[in-house]
């Protein structure tokens, strides 16, 4: 079983701790998980990928995530400047951090070519002000993730974020990926085609 | 104190003082730092400097020292396989790195709790003033506990006297060949390594020639007995790279102090404290005329027009460090006039102090 | 137990672990990580005694440890690129006096055009300076190879830089072991310095040596490295019986025995190659992969063992010898002088272009069609290049080729209307 996952954002963002935070979802659940990301020049809103691979073998492969299963879209202004969605594979799934539609996004084509059941976007910039006091989305949104693809659990993802963010905002991103969590899970039909062989490819 | 006029030094007259006016040198149980056997030209400053300086560093450290050396002279007839002259630890790495180099060995003494063993680094003017600036920089920033001395032959002699940013304005050497309408070294350059110590806020920077040996050998004692960063700044005539005669050496280090152009003081914490007063002011055609590297200013009809230059730094010299004093005073006003000639400099562009000054603009 | 760190952390825990007296770096992308973590842990009082020094550059930084290591501590240091350059200098003093310092190198392109991603042009630019160079193919290797470099440094009297992709391994997050404290103090005795700066036994250090003894003292610098590659194995051996798991050694070879086609590559490419090599087989191909992880020294005889039997060997380099060809490739051919084996030069991932399954493939399609070249530089968008030649040619378009070939490629808008 192998999981792959892109999440695109700005520097700043946190898309690179976001992808250390799943792989250490990852881990707490016995599974291999390796993060790593892609920088441009650092500095502040340049943008910025980070993967996460998660397997349950151990991983050999160091090469950047061509073949996503998820993509996750941190900062809709990446969308139509950077090619996020390159290379996601038919049944992967699609989060995007925005309160708009992925079809206000303009993004109608994804349907065609993906599972519709498995694209989301979800308002999790507005969760995190809420529950964080600041927009920084990146723990909200992988709350979104674990509910769309099921790939860690909540409750690892939460383990996780306890032991790698500063105690004084690990309150506050708990709740906000609880709740985007619910948000993106009360959107899902059933069925929905989470962790049960399709999502993963061998 | 009493003077002895016979060479205006104290060594005569050791039996008589006091046992800590005595020069290290009269000591027979000194340390001998570098012994004899070194390639070092006759009459070489450096070697005489070296030799005085670390004596007294190995005293007042009860011989626990160790010694960190840039290439150069002194490293070079110091140590020709399988000899060497060093009585004391000494390593030699490479020419841009010796403070660096006197970082790492007092960081491994710390990490090993052998804080009683001090250390010094050493170089030429080029390996401190050029390519070592930037490491020494770095040692003063960080306060690591080293004292560095600089022995300033005003050029890179070992390499077959080739301009350095010490050699003094008008000064010949291989690459300032006075041909032409040069005046030898051009005005205007030239780094103040003494008073860029000094911006660094060291507990100790001091300035020394070999005329005043006891002088020398009590600033490396003053320099011991304080821990941080610490520079020492001592004038060696090379008479091979200054054209001089090999018994002038002490000589002419008495008549570069004597003329103003080079000032001897000291300086803790940023500020100028003591000053070693000029005792019979000379016109500093005295000093040049003695070296072969000036010889271009007296040949034909001559470059009176160079030596008023010259002349001109010397007596800013004598203003700005109040030279003149009486013996021992401690300018006290002239440090506050010091320090707002340096902010001065900085923001209207006029030369640095020292030897080295030269016309850039308007003064 | 491992946990889930990032490869620098892992790198930084484990040579805290070995007890260095005396660490002083100059930050470089990608080390910074390492360095970060050792400050805060030598500030935490984890790490003690210990004097961290914050240099001026990284010429200093080798400098601080030359003076540090002749004193008789045990002396880290760490860097990249650039920073490695500029303590070419200070590089080869080191070898020379024999210090046993212990560097990290996170492998990335030397510029110009300036690059922070990985390659190996850095550390392949000083691989004559006398160091023992050791190349880790994995993260676990990375960390594990620190302790049996300080090892190897300090018995036979050589500095050893631990090579480690940047960015690639540096910035991973992943499961690691960081070793215990308890057995790397059983496998890594105390440093006693065979000649030190003491006052109580002094010695001169760093003579001018003449026409007469030098070509003496480098040949002895030669004979060290000859004994460090026999040590090597022995410590590795030594290694996975303390510490239960295999890391480190003078090769690596993953189902090379019956290979017909065996690619030889250094770092992490390893990894991406063991996949390669398990979908070729699941094909029926015979490929295996052959990790240099000892350089410098390197293993002629063990290389030559290893490949005598190959149909053909491909050496995958992240650096290249600009006006030759291959670096690593032409150690290779001297490795199997005399023997028939083809062996091709594949020139891969500079400036930090990704070394894909996919380009592996199509490589490995070539080479078994027999249309691979000697020379050959993996994805090289070659109409572009052409079309850069060919202006250099007519004359036309001056101006660097970088942003000539950027504009081409779109990621620099075109020049004023």
């Amino acid at each position: 079983m192998v999981f792959e996952v892109r999440i695109h954002g700005r520097g700043g963002q946190g898309v690179v701790t976001a992808a250390e935070l799943l792989s250490l979802a990852a881990f707490e659940e016995g599974l291999r998980a390796q993060a790593f990301p892609s920088f441009g020049s650092e500095r502040m809103g340049a943008p910025v990928t980070a993967f996460c691979r998660i397997s349950d073998l151990p991983i050999r492969l160091r090469e950047p995530v061509a073949e996503p299963d998820a993509v996750v879209v941190q900062d809709p202004t990446l969308l139509h400047h950077v090619d996020v969605f390159g290379g996601l594979r038919e049944q992967g799934f699609v989060l995007v951090n925005s309160k708009r539609t992925l079809a206000q996004l303009g993004l109608s084509e994804l349907y065609e070519r993906h599972l519709p059941p498995r694209l989301r976007s979800t308002p999790a910039s507005e969760i995190a002000r809420e529950r964080l006091g600041r927009p920084i989305a990146n723990a909200a949104l992988l709350g979104g993730l674990s509910a769309l693809t099921a790939v860690v659990r909540l409750s690892s993802l939460e383990r996780a974020i306890e032991q790698r963010l500063p105690a004084s905002v690990v309150e506050g991103n708990v709740l906000a990926a609880r709740e985007t969590y619910e948000r993106v899970r009360s959107t899902l039909g059933e069925g929905h085609g989470a962790l049960d062989g399709e999502a993963t490819h061998a | 104190m009493t003077h002895f006029y016979q060479t205006g030094t104290f060594a005569v007259g050791n039996r008589l003082l006091d046992e800590d006016a005595a020069s290290v040198q009269a000591d027979p149980a000194r340390a001998n730092s570098i012994t004899k056997g070194h390639r070092a030209c006759q009459g070489c400053g450096e070697a005489l400097g070296a030799r005085y300086a670390l004596d007294a560093a190995l005293r007042a450290s009860g011989g626990q020292l160790i010694a960190a050396n840039a290439t150069g002279c002194l490293e070079v007839f110091s140590t020709p396989f399988p000899e060497s002259s060093w009585r004391l630890p000494w390593i030699h790495s490479l020419f841009a790195n010796a403070p660096a180099v006197a970082t790492g060995i007092a960081a491994a003494l710390r990490a090993q709790g052998r804080t009683d063993i001090r250390v010094v680094g050493q170089g030429g003017d080029g390996g401190t003033v050029d390519i070592g600036l930037a490491c020494l920089s770095g040692m003063f920033e960080r306060g690591d506990d080293v004292l560095y001395i600089c022995y300033d032959n005003e050029a890179y002699m070992n390499t077959g006297v080739q301009r350095s940013a010490a050699t003094p304005p008008a000064a010949r050497t291989a690459t300032t060949e006075p041909l032409g309408t040069h005046p030898g070294n051009a005005f205007g350059q030239g780094k103040n390594l003494p008073l860029i110590a000094m911006a660094h806020e060291l507990p100790y920077v001091a300035t020394a020639t070999v005329a005043e040996l006891r002088d020398l050998e009590r600033k490396v004692e003053r320099a011991m007995q304080l821990h941080g960063a610490r520079y020492l700044h001592v004038l060696v005539p090379c008479p091979l790279g200054w054209g001089s005669a090999t018994a002038d050496t002490i000589n002419i280090a008495r008549l570069a102090k004597e003329s103003g152009l080079f000032p001897v003081f000291e300086a803790e914490d940023g500020r100028v404290v003591r000053v070693s007063p000029i005792r019979r002011q000379v016109p500093v055609e005295d000093y040049l005329r003695r070296q072969q590297r000036y010889a271009h200013l007296f040949a034909g009809a001559g470059r009176p027009d160079v030596i008023a230059q010259l002349q001109a730094s010397a007596d800013r010299n004598i203003a700005r460090f109040g030279l003149l004093a009486d013996g021992g005073e401690e300018p006290a006003e002239r440090d506050g006039e010091l320090l707002d000639v340096l902010a001065t400099s900085a923001l209207t562009g006029t030369p640095p102090l020292g030897a080295q000054a030269g016309e850039r603009g308007p003064s | 137990m491992p946990s889930q760190i990032e490869g620098s952390l892992a790198v930084a825990r484990t040579v805290a672990r070995c007890r260095p007296q005396v660490v002083c770096a100059y930050p470089i992308t990608p080390q910074t990580h390492i360095v970060e973590a050792l400050s805060r842990m030598v500030a935490a009082g984890e790490l003690a005694p210990c004097e961290f020094v914050n240099v001026e550059s990284e010429f200093a930084a080798m400098s601080v440890a030359i003076g540090a290591s002749a004193t008789g501590a045990r002396v880290y240091t760490a860097t990249a690129s650039q920073g490695l350059l500029y303590m070419a200098e200070a590089l080869f003093n080191a070898s020379g006096l024999g210090l046993p310092i212990v560097m990290t190198v996170a492998n990335r392109a030397i510029g110009a055009p300036i690059n922070i991603w990985n390659d190996h042009s850095d550390a392949m630019a000083l691989r004559d300076c006398g160091w023992v160079q050791l190349y880790a193919t994995d993260n676990q290797e990375a960390a594990d190879m620190h302790v049996q470099a300080f090892r190897l440094a300090q018995e036979c009297s050589l500095p050893v830089m631990v090579c480690m992709d940047g960015f690639v391994l540096t910035h991973a997050v992943e499961p690691l072991e960081v070793a215990e404290q308890q057995d790397v103090d059983a496998y890594l005795p105390p440093f006693v310095a065979r000649q030190a700066l003491d006052p109580s036994a002094p010695a001169t250090i760093g003579a001018m040596v003449g026409p007469e003894a030098f070509t003496e003292v480098r040949y002895l610098a030669h004979a060290k490295q000859m004994d460090a590659l026999d040590a090597i194995p022995g410590l590795a051996a030594e290694f996975e019986r303390r510490f239960d798991r295999a890391s480190g050694g003078l090769l690596g070879g993953y189902r090379c025995e019956d290979a017909r086609t065996v690619i030889v590559a250094l770092g992490s490419v390893f990894g991406t190659l063991q996949d390669v090599v398990d979908e070729r087989r699941a094909d029926g191909r015979t490929v295996g992969v052959l990790a240099i992880k000892s350089f410098r020294p390197f293993p002629l005889a063990e290389l030559r063992a290893a490949l005598a039997d190959a149909g053909q060997v491909i050496v995958l380099e992240r650096a290249f010898a600009v006006g030759v060809g291959g670096i690593v490739s032409a150690d290779v051919h001297a490795a199997l002088a005399g023997l028939r084996v083809p062996i091709h030069t594949v020139v891969a991932g500079l400036g930090g272009r990704a070394v894909t399954r996919r380009s592996l493939h199509a490589m490995l399609d070539q080479a078994h069609a027999g249309r691979l070249p000697e020379l050959h530089f993996l994805d090289l968008n070659t109409q572009l290049v052409e079309r850069e030649l060919a202006r250099m040619r007519e004359g036309t378009s001056p101006g660097p080729h970088a942003e000539n070939i950027l504009r081409e490629l779109g990621i620099v808008a075109a020049g004023p209307v």
